[in-house]
């Protein structure tokens, strides 16, 4: 008989977790992940593997945990999977292994990223699984940005007996995993161990280099660099357009999470950075970030956070697992709901103006376009607004690299099967490419680029 | 880690810093900026670049203590220490032409990111007229570089201890007033200066070029936290700026987000120093 359920993760109580910033699903025991890893059908054709965007065996780490060979487990997941602590918590399962797996036609499906996660976690408890590295090509390879996509590239190109650089902006490695994810979610801890795993490999890491202002793609490939990949990200925040956004207490996303999450606000004044939340914090978005804002405005001491999203319930782009989350910690979602104005008084917020919206046909994306209903204005009161309705490509390597071409918001124009741009040598990959997508998708766009790239410098005379 | 070369106090709130950065160094341009962070708990703050030197790999900076972290700098970070982070050049360089005359103007610590321009605007060719200011005479310092630099200086302090009584606009109206032409203005110090300025400039259509200090984050367009209002954009004083037109410049929100945080930066700051009083005790 098979379990028809997944097996719960225990999980921080809604009304303790909204007072701290410790991690809500606490991880499975060994007997619980055993108890999961038995559900798995073993399917021969493995659906679960094509729905993964980096190819991990599935079947065969569920096996192992299921055999308690946690060792190999994580082996086989670290084989395709560089990031697995990362990915167990963060990837949306449900569009990727999970929405594909057989078992999930009948019953609920494999959990098969708490199962990552579990076996992530038990390596860091028991001591690490040492990467193969091949011997030295003398290949010089520099990666820009330290996200998910340049880390990833930056592993792989190291198994392969390359000598990589990564230079980063920030004053630390992670990208969106350390400024962006919040602690709740993802505590940095364990971005900083997996970091550190991959710079044990050799692989080189410089923070505060802003690529563009103190030196330019062309530089690294005149000067010491055998090839160069992009992986900059997604990170320049959009607004509204609205009247009243550039008032005080209206924060982008961005600038809010890392605020909180970089610089650690939360702690303020041990850290020197501040932040400000008052007693009912509007967010307007519907995405992960959306969802991590309103999360954090309660966990920053906001009474009351309310998401305004213009779409329905259906098309929030959110993992599921946040929404769920939200909703236990008490979050109000007011959907088919735009703002159009931010309104104060005496210099403080006082309420925004609202105008309800129904949705009409699907526009490209697929979702229902949402129309405004006329003469439907309303207000709702507020001290705090966060903006996080996404991010445009960050200008500064496209604006300053010469040759590269870029589609129409700007962003870079890649192979999406090697990530090849239009200059030689020059590879991209992430948000940079495609815009804001997950996590995984940009490990994904790294581990094929690196693939290319050690093609690209064994053809190169 | 980024090591201080020297240090060397122009004023009781006023340090010069240079910093061993050697790619910044390098890389720099006038009017460009960099951010840096003290220590682990440490916020990002924005300071300008006043030179850069590629030999040496020294970057100076001149920083007032106006609260907890420029005043933790000052009585705790001292040559031969380093600072942890330092990163830059940041922002867009400044428009160096040869305009003709220009008049520079610099209000308190603007004299520090002002000098720089006035000195490349010179070599350019240009006829450069500063006007530079203080409260009072204690205040006032790169006197004597700011002479150097300029073909012609006028000093003004609030309370007349140095130079004239009065405020750096007075000069300024009065050289635009004359049949002297000037074709372009550079005013750098606290908004209200600025924003003073560009209305005298405006009466007189002279194209002026202000550099704006909004609170800032990052300092690499990520962020928004430091967005200005010009010609009624949104603009990134960081990555579109720091310099804009002054006369399309919303001074009134400018200095409306500065002072966002000022029970906080009130808050750390007694904190810091009644932390600084126990010390001494022990
Ligand atoms: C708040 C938030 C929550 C999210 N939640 C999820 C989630 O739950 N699941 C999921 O799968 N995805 C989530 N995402 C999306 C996911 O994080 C991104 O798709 C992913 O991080 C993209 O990876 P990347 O490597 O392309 O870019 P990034 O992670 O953005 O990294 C780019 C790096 O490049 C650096 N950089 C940029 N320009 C330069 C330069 N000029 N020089 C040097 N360095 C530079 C940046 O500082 C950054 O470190 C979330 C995103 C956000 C913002
Ligand atoms: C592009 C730019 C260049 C600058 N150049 C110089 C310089 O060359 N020398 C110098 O002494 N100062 C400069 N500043 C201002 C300097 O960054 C602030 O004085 C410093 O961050 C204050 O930190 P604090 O903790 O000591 O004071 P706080 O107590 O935090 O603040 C005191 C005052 O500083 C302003 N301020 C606070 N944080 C910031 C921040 N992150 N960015 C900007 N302003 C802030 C506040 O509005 C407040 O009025 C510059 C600012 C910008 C944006
Ligand atoms: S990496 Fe993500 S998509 Fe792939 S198996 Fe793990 S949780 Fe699923
Ligand atoms: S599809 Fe589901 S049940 Fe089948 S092998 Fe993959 S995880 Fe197991
Ligand atoms: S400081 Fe963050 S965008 Fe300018």
């Amino acid at each position: 008989m098979i379990q028809k359920h997944e097996t719960p993760m225990r999980q921080q109580d809604p009304k303790v977790r909204i007072g701290n910033f410790g991690e809500v699903p606490l991880g499975y025991a060994e007997e619980e992940a055993v108890r999961e890893a038995e559900r798995c059908l073993q399917c021969p054709n493995a659906p679960c593997v094509e729905g993964c965007p980096v190819r991990i065996d599935v079947p065969l780490f569920i096996k192992h945990i299921k055999n308690r060979c946690f060792a190999e487990a994580i082996a086989t997941i670290k084989e395709e999977n560089s990031l697995p602590a990362v990915c167990g918590r963060v990837c949306p399962q449900e569009n990727q292994c999970q929405g594909v797996c057989t078992l999930g036609e009948r019953f609920e499906p494999v959990a098969i990223g708490k199962l990552e996660r579990f076996c992530a976690d038990w390596e860091a408890e028991h001591g690490c699984i040492s990467t193969e590295i091949q011997t030295d090509t003398g290949y010089r390879i520099a990666i820009i940005g330290a996200g998910p996509a340049g880390l990833t590239a930056a592993g792989e190109l190291r198994k392969l007996g390359h000598d990589v650089t990564i230079f980063e902006l920030l004053h630390v490695a992670g990208g969106v995993l350390m400024y962006g994810i919040p602690e709740f979610r993802l505590p940095k801890e364990i971005v900083k161990r997996e970091i550190s795993a991959l710079e044990r490999t050799g692989i080189k890491i410089k923070v505060n280099k802003v690529i563009g202002q103190i030196y330019t793609v062309d530089d690294f490939l005149v000067r010491d660099y055998d090839a160069v990949f992009i992986g900059t990200g997604a990170g320049l925040p959009r607004f509204l357009g609205i009247p009243g956004e550039n008032l005080n207490g209206v924060y982008s996303a961005n600038e809010f999470l890392t605020r909180t999450n970089l610089m650690r606000a939360f702690r303020f004044p041990e850290y020197d950075t501040p932040i400000k939340v008052g007693r009912r914090t509007i967010t307007v978005g519907g995405g992960n970030v959306a969802m991590d804002s309103a999360r954090t405005a309660l966990r920053l001491g906001a009474k009351e956070s309310i998401i305004v999203y213009r779409r329905s319930e259906q098309e929030l782009p959110a993992r599921r697992e946040e929404v769920e989350h939200a909703k236990e910690e008490g979050i109000e979602f007011r959907l088919l709901t735009n703002p159009t104005r931010i309104i104060s008084e005496n210099g403080y917020l006082k309420e925004m103006e609202c105008i309800r919206m129904k949705l009409g046909e699907p526009d490209e994306s697929g979702r229902r376009r949402p129309i405004p209903t006329p003469d439907s204005e309303f207000t709702i009161e507020m001290d705090t607004v966060v903006v996080a309705i996404g991010n445009n490509p960050h200008p500064l390597v496209p604006r300053t690299t010469k040759g590269l071409d870029l589609n129409r918001w700007g962003n870079i124009v890649a192979d999406s099967k090697t990530g090849q741009t239009s200059k030689e040598g020059v590879f991209a990959g992430g948000d940079i490419v495609t815009g804001a997508a997950t996590v995984i998708e940009a490990m994904g766009a790294g581990k094929r680029a690196a693939v290319a790239i050690d093609r690209y410098l064994k053809t190169k005379r | 880690m980024y090591k201080i070369l020297s240090k060397r106090r122009l004023s009781a709130q006023i340090c010069e810093y240079v910093v061993e950065a050697p790619e910044v160094a390098r890389a720099a341009k006038v009017g460009q900026f960099i951010v840096l962070r003290l220590h682990e708990k440490g916020e990002r703050i924005p300071l300008t670049i006043v030179e850069a030197d590629p030999v040496t790999g020294g970057v100076t900076i001149v920083v007032q203590e106006v609260g907890k972290s420029t005043r933790e700098m000052g009585d705790h970070f001292h040559a031969g220490e380093s600072v942890l982070d330092f990163v830059g050049p940041l922002g867009v360089p400044s428009e160096i032409e040869n305009y003709g005359t220009v008049i520079c103007v610099g209000g308190g610590l603007g004299i520090a990111p002002l000098y720089p321009i006035a000195c490349a605007l010179r070599e350019a060719g240009n006829t450069v007229i500063g006007i530079i200011g203080a409260r009072t005479r204690d205040l006032l310092f790169y006197m004597d570089r700011m002479e150097d630099a300029c073909d012609e200086i006028h000093v003004m302090t609030d309370d007349g201890s140095i130079g004239r009584k009065g405020f750096t606009s007075d000069p300024l109206r009065e050289i635009l007033s004359s049949d002297r032409p000037t074709d372009r203005v550079w005013a750098i110090g606290p908004a209200i200066m600025m924003k003073v300025c560009a209305e005298v400039t405006r009466e007189f259509a002279v194209p002026t070029t202000v550099s704006l200090n909004s609170i800032m984050i990052d300092g690499t367009g990520m962020c928004g936290g430091c967005r200005v209002e010009v010609g009624r954009e949104a603009k990134f004083a960081c990555v579109d700026g720091p310099e804009f037109d002054g006369h399309e410049v919303n001074f009134d929100l400018l200095m409306a987000r500065q002072q966002f945080y000022v029970e906080e930066e009130r808050c750390a700051l007694d904190r810091y120093l009644k932390s600084q009083s126990k010390g001494v005790e022990q």
